[in-house]
C-alpha cells in the first residue's frame, strides 16, 4: 500500500487513495474483523446496551411501554434515595467496609510477597506458594458456608474461646461482627494470591543490585528498604490506583452471602440494596438510580486517583 | 534469580543479623501457612468425626469417632447430583465460549495491521471502568428471552476484558511477525494461520484462558441466583447456597431423624461435607494447574 501511495502521486489525490487503502486494509484483514465479532456483539449487547437502559433511572420504567415509552421524570428516584432513612447508612456501610477492607488488606500482600521473596529453600517457597494460593479457588459460596460453620454458637471458634475461660459470642447475629468477618475472610482468601504480582515484580530486580548492595556492607534488612521495595513501588501503584477506584464495587456476593436478619444494620451495602429493591421488588427505575449513582461515584474516584497518583509518582493507568 | 541463591550459597561469610532474619522470616511463614491450611484441614477432619464430638469441641488435631455418614447423606440425595451434572455443563459449554470468543478477539486485536483495533480496544476496555449496572443488564438478559436457561449464566459473562488483554499480549509478545509474512506468502489465511500456527504456539495462553474460565464458572452462584428460578436447572453452588447459609436443602437429606438436636447435629455434619463435596474437582486439580494460574497473573500484571 505503501507502494501503491508513492507510485501514482499526481494521478490519484492523496485523499483517494488514503480511503482507498484503508478500505483495502480492511477487507485483507475481513478474516480477523469476523474473528472480533462475537466479542464485540457480546460487550455491545450485554455492556453498551445495558448503559443506554440506565436511562430508566430518570424514568418510571413500565415493562410493557419500554424504555422509550415509559415516561420521563428527572431525578425523582435518585432524590427519593437521597431523603431516605437508609441513604446515610448505606453509604457508611459501604464506605465503611471498602476503605478499611483497602487498609488492611492492600499492604498484606506487599509484606507477603516480600517474606516469600527471602525464602532461601525453594522447595520450601514452592510449597508456600502452593498453599498460600489455594484459598483464592474457593467459591464465595463455600467461604461464606466456612465462616457460617466455624463462627456459629457451637462451631469451633467459640469452642476455642470456651477453652480460654471467654464466653461464647454468638458472631452471624452481632452487626458489630459483620465488618471484621467480611474483611479477615478476604485476607484469608486473597492475601497469597495478591502477592503473586509483587513476586513477579521482585523476580525482576537484577542480581547486580543486590550484589552490590551485599559488596556495600548491607545485610538483608537494608536490601529489602532499599532494592526490593523500591522495585515494587510502581506495581504497588498502580494496584492501589485500581483498588481505590473500586472502592465502591465491594464485594457484593459475599456481603450477601454473609447477610442474617440480625446484622443487617451493618451489612447491608448499596450493591445488596440494589438487588432487593430492584429484583425482589422490583423496583426496577428506583434501584437503576442508586446503581447509577454507585458507578459514577465510583467513575469519579477512578478518574482523580489516576490524576492524583501521576502527579505524585508519575504512573498511572492512562 | 537462581544465579542470586547461587551466589549467596558461596557467600559463606553471613553476617550474623542475617541468620536472625532467616530464622525470624522461617518461622513466621511457617505461622502464615498454618493459617492458611488449618481451616481447610479442619472441614475435612470435621467432615468425617462423630457430630457430637465436633459439638462438644473435642475435634482439634485428628478426626474423631470416624463416620462417613455425612457423605452417605450427601450422596444419597439426588439434588446434589442434579447441582454437580448441571454446574459441569454450564462449565463446559460456558468455557468452550469464554475461551473461543477471547482468544479470537485477542488475536485480531494483537494484529497492529488491524485498522481501528485501538477503537475497539477502548470500546472493550471502557466496560471495566463503566457498566449500566445490575438491573439493566438483568432486563435485557430478560427481554433476549434467557431467563431460566443456561445461556443466562454463559452468555453475559461471554467474554473477561481481563482476559482479553492478557491473551492480547501473550499473542504481541510471542508470535514474530516474520511468521506472519511468511505464512501469508505460502499463501495463508488469516484463519489458517490462527489455527494452524498461532493456537499450537499459544498452548499455555489457552490452558490459562480455560482455568480462569473454568474455574468462574464452577464458583459462581449470583447469576443462577437472579436468573434462574426452575431447581432443576441450579447448579451447584446454589444448591450449596441453600445447604449451608440457609439450611434448607438438608432438611431432606435428615429427614429420618426424630429429635430436633440431632437434625442439627447431623446437618452441621452434612455442611462440613459438602464444602468438600463442591471443592473436590478443584482440589484435585489445583496442585497440576497452580502454575498456569501464576502465569496468567503474571502476563496481565506485565501490562497491568
Amino acid at each position: 500500500m505503501e507502494v501503491a501511495r508513492k507510485a501514482n502521486p499526481i494521478i490519484d489525490s492523496p485523499i483517494q487513495v488514503r480511503k482507498a487503502s484503508k478500505l483495502k486494509k480492511i477487507l485483507s484483514n475481513y478474516q480477523l474483523y469476523l474473528f472480533l465479532l462475537p466479542a464485540l456483539v457480546y460487550f455491545i449487547v450485554f455492556h453498551y446496551v445495558p448503559m443506554y437502559g440506565i436511562l430508566i433511572a430518570f424514568k418510571d420504567f413500565v415493562a410493557t411501554k419500554g424504555i422509550m415509552g415509559s415516561p420521563w421524570v428527572g431525578f425523582k428516584h435518585f432524590e427519593r434515595f437521597f431523603d431516605s432513612y437508609q441513604f446515610w447508612i448505606l453509604i457508611k456501610n459501604t464506605l465503611g467496609l471498602s476503605v478499611i477492607q483497602l487498609i488492611v488488606g492492600f499492604p498484606l500482600p506487599i509484606f507477603l510477597a516480600l517474606m516469600m521473596n527471602q525464602i532461601r529453600s525453594d522447595k520450601y517457597k514452592r510449597f508456600v506458594q502452593t498453599v498460600v494460593y489455594a484459598p483464592h479457588f474457593i467459591s464465595v459460596v463455600v467461604l461464606a458456608g466456612m465462616i457460617y460453620v466455624f463462627f456459629s454458637n457451637n462451631g469451633l471458634i467459640n469452642n476455642l474461646i470456651l477453652i480460654f475461660g471467654g464466653d461464647p459470642i454468638s458472631f452471624m447475629a452481632k452487626p458489630d461482627w459483620f465488618k471484621p468477618l467480611y474483611i479477615a475472610s478476604g485476607v484469608w482468601q486473597e492475601t497469597g494470591w495478591a502477592a503473586i504480582i509483587y513476586l513477579a515484580a521482585l523476580a525482576g530486580v537484577s542480581p547486580e543490585l543486590h550484589e552490590a548492595a551485599v559488596m556495600d556492607g548491607a545485610n538483608k534488612w537494608q536490601r529489602i528498604f532499599h532494592v526490593d521495595i523500591p522495585a515494587i513501588m510502581p506495581t504497588a501503584v498502580i494496584l492501589l490506583i485500581l483498588n481505590v477506584g473500586n472502592i465502591m464495587n465491594i464485594g457484593f456476593e459475599k456481603a450477601y452471602l454473609l447477610q442474617t436478619p440480625m446484622n443487617q444494620p451493618a451489612a447491608e451495602i448499596i450493591p445488596t440494596y440494589v438487588y432487593k429493591m430492584g429484583l425482589q421488588q422490583a423496583q426496577y427505575s428506583f434501584a437503576a438510580a442508586v446503581g447509577l449513582f454507585n458507578s459514577v461515584i465510583n467513575l469519579v474516584l477512578l478518574v482523580l486517583v489516576n490524576k492524583f497518583a501521576k502527579k505524585l509518582s508519575g504512573t498511572g493507568l492512562w | 534469580m537462581s544465579i542470586l541463591a547461587l551466589k549467596n550459597k558461596r557467600m559463606t561469610r553471613k553476617s550474623k543479623e542475617d541468620k536472625v532474619f532467616d530464622i525470624i522470616n522461617f518461622f513466621l511463614v511457617a505461622i502464615i501457612l498454618l493459617l492458611v491450611v488449618y481451616p481447610l484441614y479442619f472441614i475435612i477432619i470435621a467432615s468425617i468425626s462423630d457430630p457430637n464430638m465436633i459439638y462438644e469441641g473435642k475435634v482439634w488435631l485428628l478426626p474423631k469417632e470416624l463416620t462417613l455418614e455425612g457423605y452417605q447423606r450427601i450422596f444419597g440425595d439426588s439434588k446434589i447430583w442434579l447441582g454437580y451434572k448441571n454446574s459441569i455443563i454450564y462449565t463446559v459449554v460456558g468455557t468452550i465460549v469464554n475461551v473461543s470468543f477471547t482468544l479470537m478477539a485477542a488475536y485480531a486485536l494483537s494484529r497492529k495491521d488491524l485498522y481501528g483495533r485501538n477503537v475497539i480496544m477502548f470500546l472493550f476496555l471502557m466496560t471495566m471502568f463503566f457498566s449500566g449496572g445490575l438491573i439493566p443488564t438483568y432486563l435485557v438478559v430478560k427481554n433476549l428471552g434467557l431467563l431460566n436457561t443456561m445461556w443466562a449464566l454463559i452468555l453475559p459473562k461471554a467474554v473477561a476484558v481481563w482476559n482479553v488483554i492478557v491473551a492480547k499480549t501473550f499473542f504481541e509478545s510471542s508470535i514474530p511477525g516474520e511468521l506472519l509474512e511468511a505464512a501469508r506468502i505460502d499463501g495463508c489465511s488469516d484463519a489458517k494461520f490462527f489455527w494452524k500456527i498461532v493456537l499450537p504456539l499459544s498452548k499455555p495462553i489457552v490452558a490459562v484462558m480455560v482455568l480462569f474460565y473454568a474455574v468462574g464458572h464452577w464458583n459462581s452462584y449470583f447469576d443462577a441466583l437472579i436468573y434462574l428460578n426452575n431447581e432443576n436447572l441450579y447448579p451447584l453452588q446454589l444448591i450449596l447456597r441453600n445447604i449451608l447459609i440457609q439450611n434448607q436443602a438438608s432438611t431432606m437429606m435428615i429427614s429420618d431423624l426424630d429429635s430436633l438436636a440431632a437434625k442439627q447435629r447431623v446437618s452441621e455434619l452434612i455442611k462440613y461435607g459438602v464444602i468438600i463435596v463442591a471443592s473436590i474437582p478443584l482440589l484435585i486439580v489445583y496442585p497440576f494447574v497452580q502454575k498456569y494460574f501464576v502465569k496468567g497473573v503474571m502476563i496481565g500484571g506485565i501490562k497491568g
